[in-house]
């Protein structure tokens, strides 16, 4: 049985179509990861999960029930999801643990003293303890990043979505949100990423997908897409990466 | 080689139940508006007073005789904002780029237009159109304006002038610190930077604002009638006290209304365009 089912969706902007009929499954701890140049629809996929955008065709399916049904509570479906943004979009004017708490207290109707010591919790396991009480801008992007993934976490989602939550940090921080994401795996968390961090996108992934302009060439684990695809366009693609220097 | 898009019967249904929706929010929006309408009518002409306050604000006979001249007033109305308004504009950026000088040897420019900012915010429009209006012409120097409209202007400039150089300086703020560097950088000087790079940027974000501030200006030309200018205010209290009927008050309200809504939604439509961009 699948976590989350994505049929056929497509999906344009003023006339440009972004997703051509993609179809994609995920299992229960599973990590998926995305790849692929940018443009080619790798964001907007996570954003039609999410429902940030809604799709032209086709249908998403969380659990096995729909979710891009027009009749469905869109912040009921929310509330089953995390999703962390390439600028970590922390709200610069609360403090990590009012961050890290706002969903659970607002949203989940935790008390409070819970939701902070819950908080405190994956703070301390994600090395953060002594940042509970400072400010988004007092603090380095990895860490900024790493709170927003413990925000995400926070309310206990069934899946996370994670797009490029490595491309705005230098190549310090990129480590330690990796490890993050490591861990989380070891937890078993289901997620979707996209990434251009290949080494990493290896390393983690159960499945790697390559997307090109809106559609899925090619999908399997990465020791098959990363070393031996089939598709010229993922070579290409891969090539390019590996002149970036970023393989 | 890419797909083409059939619509799937899947689409359709839910195109289908879309517009059920948007129909049903439609009929709901409709019905609770006659509901909210009906009532208020209800409650207005069933209370007590009702037959007097409909002949002495509502007769249908003094609106027609009563409209000529109030119109009539109004066109000044419009008038002062017209020339009032390009004046404000000049007045309220000169007034904000003066307070953005850093250079000691301008420091009484900058404060200057400190405290020109500090005392005409401070100040309430009507008691600056008094002061303006009476007091300038009473000292009687050469070359002073007299004329009540040309006072008039001076007041709503002065008063609104201060308003709008904040709404620029607020502008001229909210462009972020790196832009400046990047223009001073490239080696333009400060006023350069300002010019090409800052400004441009600023205006964009403050034109919504400004045009809530030139809403109010339209409405506040009505204070120069407690100097004596024969404008709209003015007209239907004379009608108002000449023939003991008040619907002259409710023409000039329907003029004012009339002047404003078009500028309001153009502002609403400014705002959501900004508001578009920044989704996009």
């Amino acid at each position: 049985m699948s976590l989350l089912t994505v049929e056929g969706v497509w999906k344009s902007f003023r006339g440009h179509a972004v997703l051509r009929g993609i179809d994609l499954e995920v299992r229960p701890h599973e990590v998926v990861s995305l790849i692929g140049a940018s443009g080619s629809g790798k964001s907007t996929l996570l954003r039609c999960v999410n429902l940030l955008e809604t799709v032209d065709d086709g249908a998403i399916f969380l659990d096995d029930r729909e979710i891009t049904d027009p009749r469905v509570d869109v912040d009921d479906v929310r509330k089953r999801l995390g999703i962390v943004f390439q600028a970590f979009n922390l709200f610069p004017h609360m403090t990590v643990l009012d961050n890290i708490t706002l969903a659970p207290r607002q949203v989940h109707k935790v008390a409070r003293a819970q939701a902070e010591e819950e908080a405190h919790d994956l703070l301390t396991r994600f090395g953060l303890a002594g940042k509970a009480r400072a400010y988004p801008d007092q603090l380095s992007g990895g860490q900024q990043q790493r709170v927003a993934i413990i925000r995400a976490l926070a309310t206990r989602p069934r899946l996370m979505l994670l797009d490029e939550v490595t491309s705005a940090l230098d190549p310090a921080l990129v480590v330690e949100v990796l490890g993050i994401i490591r861990e989380l795996k070891q937890a078993g968390m289901t997620m979707i990423l996209t990434t251009h961090e290949m080494g990493f996108c290896r390393d983690i992934s159960d499945t790697v997908c390559f997307l090109d302009g809106g559609v899925l060439l090619e999908k399997g684990p990465p020791e098959k897409i990363l070393s031996d695809p089939d598709h010229v366009r993922t070579r290409e693609f891969l090539r390019s990466v590996l002149e970036a220097g970023r393989l | 080689m890419s797909p083409a898009w059939v619509k799937s019967d899947r689409q359709w249904e839910r195109e289908r139940v879309r517009r059920s929706r948007a129909r049903r929010s439609t009929s709901i929006a409709t019905a609770s508006t006659i509901v909210f309408l009906t009532l208020v009518a209800w409650i207005v002409t069933s209370s007590p007073g009702w037959p007097r306050v409909q002949e002495s604000f509502f007769s249908v006979e003094a609106f027609a005789t009563a409209l000529p001249d109030v119109l009539d007033g109004f066109l000044l109305n419009v008038k002062i904002f017209l020339i009032a308004e390009p004046l404000i504009l000049v007045v309220g950026l000169l007034v904000a780029l003066a307070r953005g000088i850093k250079t000691p040897a301008f420091f009484p420019i900058r404060a200057l237009a400190t405290l020109y900012t500090d005392i005409f915010r401070g100040v309430p429009t009507l008691l600056v159109i008094y002061l303006v209006g009476f007091g300038l012409p009473g000292l009687r120097l050469q070359g002073v304006p007299t004329d009540l409209a040309t006072l008039g202007i001076i007041a709503l400039t002065l008063s609104y002038g201060a308003y709008v150089a904040e709404v620029f300086r607020s502008g001229i703020d909210s462009v972020h610190p790196s832009q400046i560097a990047a223009a001073r950088s490239l080696g333009l000087s400060h006023g350069k930077a300002m010019r090409f790079v800052v400004l441009p940027q600023a205006v964009r974000r403050v034109v919504p604002p400004l045009l809530n501030d030139f809403v109010s200006l339209q409405k506040d030309t009505a204070l120069v009638a407690t100097i004596g200018l024969m404008e709209a205010l003015r007209q239907a209290q004379i009608f108002a006290s000449g023939k003991f009927n008040y619907t002259s008050y409710l023409v000039a309200a329907l003029l004012f209304v009339l002047l404003t809504i078009p500028l309001a939604r153009f502002t609403d439509h400014l705002a959501e365009r900004t508001r578009r961009r920044r989704g996009a």
